[in-house]
């Protein structure tokens, strides 16, 4: 008798995950497209004064990153519940938790880690100063995993509905609100010269929050939701 | 010796008693059949067996234990095949596998040619399952009865979209892991021949 071990699962989880995106190439370069988009649509909207867009860019950036991810979340588990697979991944003896962080970290990395380099980039175009958009990648890099994490909680719920799309975003954003506030404050403060270090302790906090317990309560969902 | 046992069970849909006071068990080597007609509640009797969804009422007890309390040892004496196969399209048969391999205890010396080979999916390795027909995916998906390490077995309508050779098959794997002493509790609407074991069966009237 051959036992795989959790991390052997695991890999094979991520690794699967990537093999998947990687065949479909639409669902990698969708979000971060709109994310793009987005942003570059706001200097059209607000005109290009250099300091309107360096004071409002760390919201802008922020708030489509917010709306890209939550939009690139029902994929997550969505064609695994429908083709069973899913159902295989929990009838695995292996802890359902470790699977679910596996998937969530294979998604994390194909959105908010591509998030947090291509935000660079707009940081720029939005005249945001070279300390800043320093900041702001650091916010993402602590804050996008938080989106993922808490997202894939309300994906498991709402994915035994048929269409969970716009339920999915009402139950996702507000509880992204704190994420949003902290993350901004710090690109804010860093824009202005002062110190944001505090508001980074914060996301940190709420990384290793979200990190500890959202895989068990999205394994607890995926539960409710095959029943 | 284990068992699979069923307390008093009782199954709720949409506010619709689907069955109730449900008594059973089965020990090992034994192959039950579940009958019934459409909407009798079969494949939700199957999904509360491996723990999938929970019952109204009821226990379902492994080795005395019920399963939601010892779920990791449970998980790793059972096997499930649903009505959805659990293949992913976009894999390859071989990558199929391979993910099969890793999520579940494997048997001793499985071989993928070997197992290919006997489900009669030889050639087809590389070929991503979206091309497969139906009937080629349903074998893939029941190639776990070779591949996987399991006392018990849950199977649901193995034989849908079988041709006349497949469902040969399925059924003689069937018989020879019945023999290993293993156990089997599947649904079917087709009539199955087990040349040498007996077939237990349980009636679910709406």
């Amino acid at each position: 008798m051959s036992h795989n071990s959790l991390t052997s699962a695991c890999a094979a989880v991520l690794r699967r995950d990537f093999t998947l995106i990687m065949r479909h190439r639409n669902d990698l370069i969708n979000p971060i497209t709109f994310f793009v988009i987005i942003v570059s649509l706001f200097p059209l909207a607000l005109g290009p004064d250099p300091s309107t867009l360096r004071q409002l860019a760390p919201g802008i950036i922020w708030v489509a990153a917010l709306i890209s991810t939550t939009m690139s979340m029902d994929a997550i588990f969505r064609s695994d519940f429908e083709d069973g697979t899913l159902e295989q991944m929990i009838m695995s003896h292996h802890s359902t938790t470790a699977l679910v962080m596996a998937k969530i970290f294979a998604h994390w990395l194909v959105t908010g880690f591509l998030v947090t380099i291509v935000a660079a980039l707009l940081g720029t175009l939005l005249h945001l100063p070279l300390k800043a958009i320093w900041v702001l990648q650091l916010t993402l890099l602590f804050g996008t995993p938080i989106l993922s994490m808490v997202g894939a909680i309300a994906v498991a719920l709402t994915v035994g509905l048929p269409r969970s799309g716009v339920l999915l975003a009402l139950l996702i954003l507000p509880l992204y609100i704190p994420v949003l506030i902290f993350a901004t404050a710090a690109v804010n403060n860093a824009t202005l010269g002062l110190a944001f270090n505090g508001q980074l302790y914060f996301l940190a906090a709420l990384l290793v929050l979200s990190l500890t317990l959202a895989p068990i309560a999205t394994a607890a969902s995926l539960r409710i939701s095959m029943g | 010796m284990s068992q699979l046992e069923v307390n008093g069970l009782e199954c709720v849909r949409n506010d619709r008693v689907l069955f109730s006071d449900l008594n059973f068990h089965v020990n090992e080597g034994q192959l039950l059949q579940i009958d019934g007609s459409n909407g009798s509640g079969k494949t939700s009797l199957l999904r509360i067996l491996c723990g999938l969804s929970l019952p109204e009422n009821g226990d379902v007890l492994w080795n005395g234990e019920p399963i939601q309390s010892i779920r990791q040892e449970f998980n790793q004496n059972v096997c499930y095949v649903g009505h959805t196969n659990g293949v992913k399209h976009d894999l390859t048969v071989l990558e199929n596998l391979h993910m099969n391999t890793a999520l579940n205890v494997q048997r001793e010396d499985v071989q993928s040619p070997k197992v290919l080979s006997r489900m009669g999916l030889t050639g087809l390795q590389d070929v991503q399952t979206r091309y497969l027909s139906a009937g080629q995916r349903r074998r893939l998906a029941l190639s776990r009865l070779l591949t996987n390490r399991a006392r018990l077995w849950i199977l649901d309508e193995p034989f849908t979209s079988l041709d006349v050779a497949g469902k040969k098959l399925i059924e003689s794997i069937i018989e020879e892991l019945v023999q290993m002493g293993e156990m089997i509790v599947y649904t079917t609407h087709q009539a199955v021949e087990f040349t040498n074991t007996p077939v237990n069966s349980i009636h679910l009237n709406k």
